[in-house]
């Protein structure tokens, strides 16, 4: 990249007459494509072998049954963070606190999955899932009204608050959360009733996939077909214009925000009652970051944020069998997912924008 | 306690502890000062610092010498700077979403090569870090003697950073140059100022510093890379700039501030207070919020800060 040589044959960035939708559609995939093929350079550098490396990325994913369910339990809490995320970029609610509400959420139902024993199963856990709904809607709430009260800036503040999260939950771990007797940072272990039911005998398929599945078509039912849907984003596409048509900015500013955190939420309700069963400082490994990546591959749609997320658990799920047969580090997961949401933005200007180059 | 908190050894490693903690935050809050000035929010600081805190520690083990490592340091984040000027600044993405693709990708990379390099030994391997450098008769001078003068060189550096910054950006050709095109870039264009080179200049020396930043955290704070290292430090520095209201000595004031409360919480833990550390942790954190609270209604944005700059057709 010549920056000097820029001024003499140029390039300039242009509008272009808008794509047809199918290639609004086909673009995502040629990303990803694109990012797989990029994703050659690490594989070398780690000295990794690169067809053994693909083969073992895809087979870890798909290629044996569990995997392919593994695929799917991975999937569920990229869902929600993804889903999120979009909702609240949407309305240009710059929410980067996923990761805190999702923590929200799983500290919720840690809670409640741990004093209520005896009450059965069918009541508890709706309680569990609307409360850590809440939770994390109740986080993001902060941000959103710091924002629209006071002008704070939601992405730092969305950030800070995350740690502010981290933190609370540690104190909460190595004080009145922790396992009696424990020394580690780790709740006791929830009621047999907050457990998610197993859906599919020897998996981890669990009540959170379907419920993730369903709540990519809630999500697309609000957006489409309720005015709120509408206003959310039109508050997003020109918030003055949506203040001088009568919309009340704040309140939907403030509503976009409860539901994306409480989808985040979600999140970390499914790790804690259907994966760990009890709370741990690593909860998540940044499903809250990864929803960012995923709500902007989705193009902040529902159903593209659902493939995404998808997409991206083929890689976290097939990065371990990746890392195992290969040596190639796991984080090559994390590469893949920085590197797909900067070619998901080129791509996305693509749709846009054409670049023209310029001679003297 | 309030006896041993008064304490005049208590309060002189208090200070101490104040600067070393505030100066890998004044490196990154300089740079991102410098960033914001030219109109771009650098959210890629996080996974710079990380970077430069991880090439840090590589390549001092491998070459034995610490100032190598912050070169590289420096390096690194000169170079991802680059990148997020070809996406911001260039083709004039969205600079939040580009900044945090930098900062999850420079994340992941940060962990891979780490882990190319060392595999997962048992024990983390470690540096040989910088020790502190006594300023002889300074440092005698009772309590802020050995708490000012008995610092990290890099410390040093970076407190004259702070007036070298500040006469670069008020009283300099350059400083005009960079606040027109983070003010008015249409202005600057006008008048034949090169506004995306300025731009990625403005990125590149600002990458520099948060790289150097990082690299602190490995090299004299502590002698080992964890994937916690940076712990929020660049996304506190993104909200030091805020507080500090765009102004290098606002913004390294708000740096000491936050260094201040990481030390302190650090010794209160030290006292064996029976309170769970993590509340003590939380605290510097929740304090810059409340600050960014105080600040924000009054606060004045660069006027073209997140605003992609693009030339009409026919222009040029």
């Amino acid at each position: 990249m010549d920056e000097r040589g820029e001024e003499m044959t140029g390039f300039r960035i242009v509008k272009r007459k808008p794509l047809p939708g199918w290639a609004r559609l086909v673009i995502p995939f040629i990303a990803i494509i694109f990012t797989l093929v990029l994703s050659a350079i690490p594989i070398l550098v780690a000295g990794g072998k690169l067809w053994k490396s693909y083969y073992f990325l895809f087979y870890g994913a798909l290629g044996t049954r569990y995997n392919f369910l593994e695929t799917f339990v991975k999937a569920s809490p990229l869902i929600f963070t993804g889903l999120g995320v979009a909702f609240a970029f949407r309305a240009k609610f710059w929410n980067i606190g996923a990761e805190g509400q999702l923590l929200a959420g799983a500290l919720t139902a840690t809670w409640i999955g741990i004093s209520f024993a005896g009450v059965p199963k069918i009541l508890l856990l709706p309680v569990i899932i609307t409360c850590g709904f809440l939770a994390g809607g109740i986080w993001a709430s902060i941000p959103a009204t710091l924002k629209t009260k006071l002008k704070v800036d939601d992405v730092v503040s969305t950030l800070l608050l995350n740690y502010v999260m981290i933190h609370i939950m540690g104190s909460l771990l190595f004080g009145p959360l922790q396992q009696p007797g424990s020394t580690w940072p780790r709740s006791s272990e929830i009621v047999e009733a907050a457990k998610y039911p197993m859906l599919l005998a020897r998996s981890r398929f669990h009540l959170g996939i379907p419920l993730a599945f369903f709540t990519v078509a809630t999500i697309w039912f609000v957006n489409e077909k309720i005015v709120f849907g509408y206003q959310s984003k039109a508050v997003g596409v020109n918030i003055k214009a949506a203040h001088f048509g009568g919309i009340n900015t704040t309140a939907v500013i403030l509503r976009t925000a409860i539901i994306s955190g409480g989808l985040a939420g979600l999140a970390g309700v499914g790790e804690l009652c259907a994966i760990q069963y009890r709370l741990i400082m690593d909860i998540s490994p940044g499903y809250g970051y990864s929803g960012i990546v995923i709500a902007m591959l989705g193009n902040l749609h529902p159903l593209g944020v659902l493939f995404s997320a998808l997409f991206f658990s083929v890689i976290i799920v097939g990065a371990q069998t990746m890392s195992r047969m290969t040596g190639v580090p796991y984080y090559i997961a994390e590469v893949i997912q920085g590197m797909a949401l900067m070619v998901m933005l080129v791509f996305l200007l693509l749709t846009e924008y054409k670049i023209k180059v310029i001679r003297k | 306690m309030i006896g041993e908190i008064l304490d005049i050894v208590f309060i002189t490693g208090l200070i101490g502890a104040a600067m070393r903690m505030a100066t890998p935050i004044i490196f990154a809050t300089l740079g991102e000062i410098i960033n914001e000035r030219a109109g771009v929010l650098n959210l890629g600081i996080e996974g710079i610092m990380l970077m430069g805190a991880m090439t840090g520690f590589l390549v001092s083990i491998n070459t034995g010498l610490l100032w190598i490592g912050v070169l590289a340091a420096a390096l690194v984040g000169m170079i991802l700077s680059l990148l997020m000027a070809f996406l911001a600044v260039y083709l004039g993405l969205s600079q939040h979403v580009s900044g945090l693709g930098i900062t999850l990708f420079s994340t992941g990379l940060a962990m891979y090569i780490y882990r190319i390099h060392f595999g997962s030994p048992l024990v983390p391997p470690i540096v040989e870090p910088f020790t502190q450098v006594e300023i002889p008769l300074l440092s005698k001078i009772p309590i802020i003697g050995p708490s000012l003068f008995d610092q990290y060189v890099l410390t040093y550096i970076a407190l004259l950073l702070i007036p070298i910054i500040a006469i670069i950006l008020y009283k300099t050709h350059i400083g005009l140059k960079i606040r027109t095109v983070g003010e008015n870039p249409l202005t600057a264009d006008t008048v034949g100022v090169n506004v995306y080179l300025t731009r990625t200049l403005s990125l590149v020396a600002g990458g520099a510093l948060i790289g150097i930043g990082g690299s602190f955290l490995t090299l004299a704070h502590q002698n080992m890379f964890l994937i916690d290292v940076i712990g929020g430090r660049g996304w506190v520095s993104i909200a030091l700039v805020i507080f500090g209201n765009w102004d290098p000595f606002k913004g390294a004031l708000g740096a000491f501030i936050f260094g201040f409360l990481d030390g302190l919480q650090l010794r209160l833990q030290g006292l064996g207070i029976k309170i769970p550390f993590h509340i003590f942790l939380m605290v510097p954190y929740l304090m810059t919020i409340i600050a960014l609270v105080g600040v924000s209604r009054k606060a004045t944005v660069p006027a073209s800060l997140l605003k992609p700059y693009r030339r009409e057709e026919k222009g040029g």
